[in-house]
């Protein structure tokens, strides 16, 4: 049977023989994720303190909605976006499925709920401090967005690494729009996935440890620069 | 202002997208539709740098059941469909969403089964007096489930017979509704007997310690077809890219790169496109 000690090595070796066709499928990999959580964070924030920051009708369902969102199925995204983007529908001329644009389209609509319901919490709290003051101040409403925006950017690293997090373990979509081609859309998740239909377990789990320590490095960088601008804003 | 600010935002990113999708269309490049077997087996990655090198075309495969694979070529999706379900294979043409359909090469399935061989059936060539023992003792069995060429050809043998199978799905009989790979991971867990294309089998890293329990009989015999799609039906299709390609592999050369894939010096298909 399988043992850990067998997998970490395995690991080891995948890292140390690092070729390729691996910094490929992890360029590719990261390539998507990042871009689908910078739109992600480019739709989402300023929606998420929309919702958060201001009283309008229909404010409870759209937050209804938005955590709702959060729990969308990847799979049924990238059905969704696949039969938009498919030569028979509507986005067909544009020629996108089975390209990376294609998954990041997938994953920012898997992402934008996450970012945007999260910062309209952390939008919510933070206004109920500075509401008074806003309005002494008489500020415009996009004026109060970019300074709630603004001094709530290390909660917001966060909530941007939590897309993050759900973006680079998600196979199901990126599967359907991508294709899973050699070369072209094969990313980390759906490497994992073909290997394990080919019954090669411990280079799949290995995979999975080369992915985990990815994700354990962006979280790292976003951490340490948070902190060193921390240090400088309070120097 | 704000709101102006988030629709050029939009815009731009929207544009961009749009943009690396065009630079990547004028490469030349045809998309394939094809199935697991083909794929996980190597097969793909033993011809197509041939082909790759000779015409300068790229091809771009994209590999899921032989039912997906159908489907999305009849979305337009793809250019060329290369898959193992020929009843299937001729509707699509009939349809009219694919121009000819050619044999490229055979294989063919096997039973197997876990060591201890409940149903008593590991040595034999009858595949459906094999089947018919499974259903009498019980024995546990794992079907794709999932409308591919395997999955096809599985409930014509169970028809044959005259065993309704899906009658005892959570019983006896399992369906995984997933690929070949993921059934033969769960049947071999579930000491199930599973039917299987022989490339993947050959090539499968996770046997365990199962056996070929049934092989050798006609009614195993396993067809791959090529079919162009219908250029008249989507405009999209590159039918000269997509036909260099079904020529190539129909040429003497490419039956020959068919033929000379082996591992562990075992021939996995067997080119027929003559024949």
């Amino acid at each position: 049977m399988f043992s850990f000690g067998d997998i970490m090595s395995e690991a080891f070796v995948l890292i140390l023989n690092w070729d390729r066709n691996l910094s490929e499928i992890v360029g590719l990999s990261l390539y998507v994720t990042l871009s689908a959580v910078l739109l992600s964070c480019l739709i989402g924030l300023p929606l998420g303190a929309m919702v958060g920051a201001f009283r309008f009708p229909g404010r409870g369902v759209m937050t209804v909605i938005l955590n709702a969102l959060m729990g969308l199925p990847p799979v049924v995204v990238g059905l969704f976006v696949y039969l938009m983007l498919s030569a028979s529908g509507p986005f067909g001329p544009l020629q996108l499925l089975y390209t990376p644009a294609a998954m990041i389209i997938a994953q920012t609509i898997l992402v934008t709920p996450i970012v945007a319901a999260l910062t309209k919490q952390v939008v919510e709290d933070l206004h109920g401090e500075y509401a008074e003051q806003f309005a002494s101040m008489g500020l415009r409403p996009q004026e109060r967005i970019a300074a709630l925006l603004w001094d709530a950017r290390y909660s917001l690293m966060t909530v941007a690494l939590a897309g993050f997090g759900r973006a680079v373990a998600e196979v199901g979509a990126v599967l359907i729009v991508g294709g899973n081609i050699n070369h072209v859309t094969r990313v980390m998740t759906t490497t994992i996935a073909l290997e394990t239909s080919k019954g090669n377990l411990e280079l799949a789990l290995a995979l999975g440890v080369v992915l985990l320590v990815l994700a354990v490095l962006v979280n790292a960088v976003v951490m340490a620069l948070r902190a060193s601008a921390v240090r400088a804003a309070y120097a | 202002m704000l709101r102006r600010h988030l629709f050029s935002l939009a815009a731009g990113a929207a544009l961009a997208l749009g943009l690396s999708g065009a630079a990547q269309a004028q490469d030349q490049f045809i998309v394939v539709q094809s199935t697991t077997s083909t794929q996980n087996s190597g097969l793909f990655d033993h011809i197509l740098p041939i082909f790759q090198d000779k015409t300068g075309i790229e091809v771009r495969v994209v590999a899921v059941g032989t039912g997906q694979a159908i489907k999305n070529a009849e979305n337009g999706d793809g250019d060329v469909l290369f898959v193992h379900a020929k009843a299937a294979e001729e509707k699509f043409v009939a349809e009219g969403h694919g121009l000819q359909r050619s044999d490229v090469m055979y294989n063919d399935f096997i039973l197997v089964g876990p060591p201890n061989d409940p149903a008593g059936i590991a040595g034999t060539t009858d595949i459906v007096a094999a089947l018919t023992k499974i259903a009498e003792t019980g024995a546990t069995f794992a079907s794709r489930g999932d409308d591919s060429g395997t999955h096809k050809a599985e409930l014509k043998l169970w028809k044959e017979a005259g065993i309704d199978a899906a009658a005892a799905s959570g019983d006896w009989y399992r369906e995984t509704g997933s690929g070949m790979g993921a059934t033969l991971n769960t049947g071999t867990a579930m000491g199930a007997y599973v039917l299987t294309d022989r490339a993947t089998w050959i090539s499968f890293g996770n046997k365990g310690d199962y056996q070929i329990a049934v092989e050798g009989d006609d009614r195993l015999f396993n067809q791959y077809g090529i079919i162009l799609v219908n250029p008249e039906k989507h405009e999209n299709v590159k039918a000269e890219a997509g036909q260099a390609f079904i020529d190539w592999v129909l040429s003497a050369e490419g039956q020959q790169a068919i033929a000379d894939y082996k591992i562990d010096g075992q021939q996995l298909f067997f080119p027929n496109a003559n024949g």
